[in-house]
């Protein structure tokens, strides 16, 4: 269980080292990304102006304040409470996001599914657990919003953060098929019987 | 004490405004005690670092006075009005949902509602039949109470129901709380409240489950039937690992709530609706003595 201190962006083997368990921490940029983001750029073939290469993208969209532009806030926008939300629903652009956007890490609450584990496998990445519902402690992490893009979809724009020390997170699906999700599902398979025998439910 | 209550409608509009952006800031009491208790219990180190730090946000939120969760949620307001209450109810709803507006814009919170099939944001957190506004009578004299809840999006799609019949029994109510919650795993945030309604119709056996999974912890469902399943279902979904996060453990939910309605004789429906581990609620109380405002 090794902890990991990143600069952003990563190369392929840098996210590959990351095995399920360890904590990483990172600095520098991160890309704020949810449902209609990613709806508007894969199903209807909107070009995103980011260079994601080797970044890290966090499923969000944060409550912000719209602001006159200056150096604290270059995109006119600043900070007010950013946190995560549920990665699950958008499992199907965990693939695209890294082969067409070269994303290497995706950081959410409460997991991906296979076609994103397969994702993380063949092209290197891994998922980081944010502790969901945790904002008011995730904002001190965050130190500007730099840039902003399909602004149209607000607040579901695509947010380019400036973060510092933003962690720990928590590996949870990595490069090598490795699942803390997948493992509590079997666990919980596995104890689904008794806890109906307790409930004096009939088999 | 004898007389009218009567209600002012712009402290209405107030009360909706201040009631929504402290309900997104201060958890109740009895949340944070239910952290405790799970805190205590938890026999997994991971999951007893994630709720280290969901008890740190806690006092990170009321440091910095800044939001709980970043999910504004979609806004409800129960209204319970009392005997001799004078109130315009038609001004009533206006005015909750004009201070719901405010609250967005003023503080200014995300809104996070939009059109249910264009997708567009009003950026009043606002929009058809948004705010829900419930309205029910009380037997409480010259009293009007507004409750506040935003309810997050992740939690509140681990939604389900199903319209069980009669030789399905109680097993089957039992067989679908443990699936879905299985289901649900991580996706809802726990560690979750799981709201869970019995009986009555389809519209109905929904609405309760809402009012299970919104009620506060250590409050007992009134029908004794249905508080003998709370204890049995709350000590089973917590002995199936999901924990908190759906990261493994114990914790996965602070309770099961359960809320009953008679049903017809061919009819057996349960429904689910979870409320995340952002528990939050605010409320203002209005009597002769002025406004009083708490959980």
């Amino acid at each position: 269980m090794a902890h990991h201190v990143f600069q952003m962006p990563v190369d392929e083997a840098q996210a590959r080292k990351l095995r399920v368990g360890d904590t990483v921490t990172f600095s520098g940029s991160l890309f704020g990304i949810r449902d209609a983001t990613q709806i508007h750029m894969f199903d209807r073939g909107r070009k995103a102006r980011f260079d994601m290469r080797g970044h890290a993208v966090i499923h969000t969209a944060p409550n912000v304040r719209k602001v006159p532009l200056s150096n604290e806030c270059p995109a006119g926008y600043q900070p007010v409470c950013v946190g995560t939300t549920t990665s699950d629903r958008m499992e199907r652009f965990t693939h695209p996001l890294m082969a067409q956007y070269g994303v290497r890490f995706v950081i959410g609450k409460g997991g991906l599914r296979e076609a994103s584990a397969a994702a993380f496998r063949e092209i290197g990445g891994a998922y980081l657990a944010v502790i969901g519902g945790t904002a008011a402690l995730e904002t001190t992490w965050i130190e500007r919003i730099l840039d902003v893009d399909l602004d149209d979809l607000n607040p579901e724009s695509l947010w380019h953060f400036q973060v510092r020390d933003f962690g720990p997170l928590l590996v949870a699906m990595d490069s090598h098929g490795g699942s803390i999700y997948e493992r509590v599902r079997e666990t919980a398979a596995g104890r689904r019987a008794a806890a109906l025998a307790a409930l004096g439910v009939k088999a | 004490m004898s007389g009218r209550l009567h209600i002012d409608i712009p402290a209405v509009e107030e009360a909706a405004k201040l009631l929504y952006i402290r309900a997104l800031k201060l958890l109740p009491d009895d949340i944070k005690r239910g952290f405790g208790r799970l805190d205590a219990a938890e026999t997994d180190g991971t999951a007893k670092t994630i709720l280290a730090t969901m008890i740190e946000n806690i006092a990170v939120a009321e440091k910095t006075d800044n939001l709980l969760c970043q999910d504004t949620g979609i806004p409800i307001f129960n209204v319970e009005i009392g005997r001799d209450v004078e109130v315009d109810g038609v001004e009533l709803k206006d005015a909750i949902r004009r201070g719901t507006a405010r609250a967005t814009k003023e503080y200014p919170l995300r809104s996070s509602v939009v059109h249910p099939l264009t997708r567009k944001n009003e950026h009043t957190s606002s929009g058809i039949r948004v705010p829900v506004i419930n309205i029910d009578f009380v037997d409480r004299p010259q009293t009007l109470r507004i409750e506040m809840i935003p309810k997050g999006s992740g939690s509140e799609n681990g939604s389900f129901l199903k319209m069980l019949i009669p030789a399905d029994g109680i097993d089957g109510i039992k067989t679908f709380v443990i699936d879905r919650v299985m289901e649900a795993g991580g996706k809802v945030c726990p560690p979750t409240i799981v709201g869970v309604g019995i009986g009555g119709t389809s519209d109905l056996c929904m609405h309760l489950a809402k009012v299970a999974a919104t009620r506060a912890l250590g409050s007992v469902c009134e029908d004794p039937e249905g508080a003998k399943l709370e204890a049995l279902l709350s000590n089973a979904v917590n002995a199936l690992g999901i924990g908190p996060q759906g990261l493994g453990g114990d914790g996965t939910a602070f309770a099961v709530h359960v809320e009953t309605a008679a049903t017809h004789i061919t009819m057996n429906p349960v429904a689910i609706n979870i409320q995340c581990h952002s528990a939050r609620r605010a409320s203002a109380t209005f009597t002769p003595s002025g406004v009083e405002i708490g959980f």
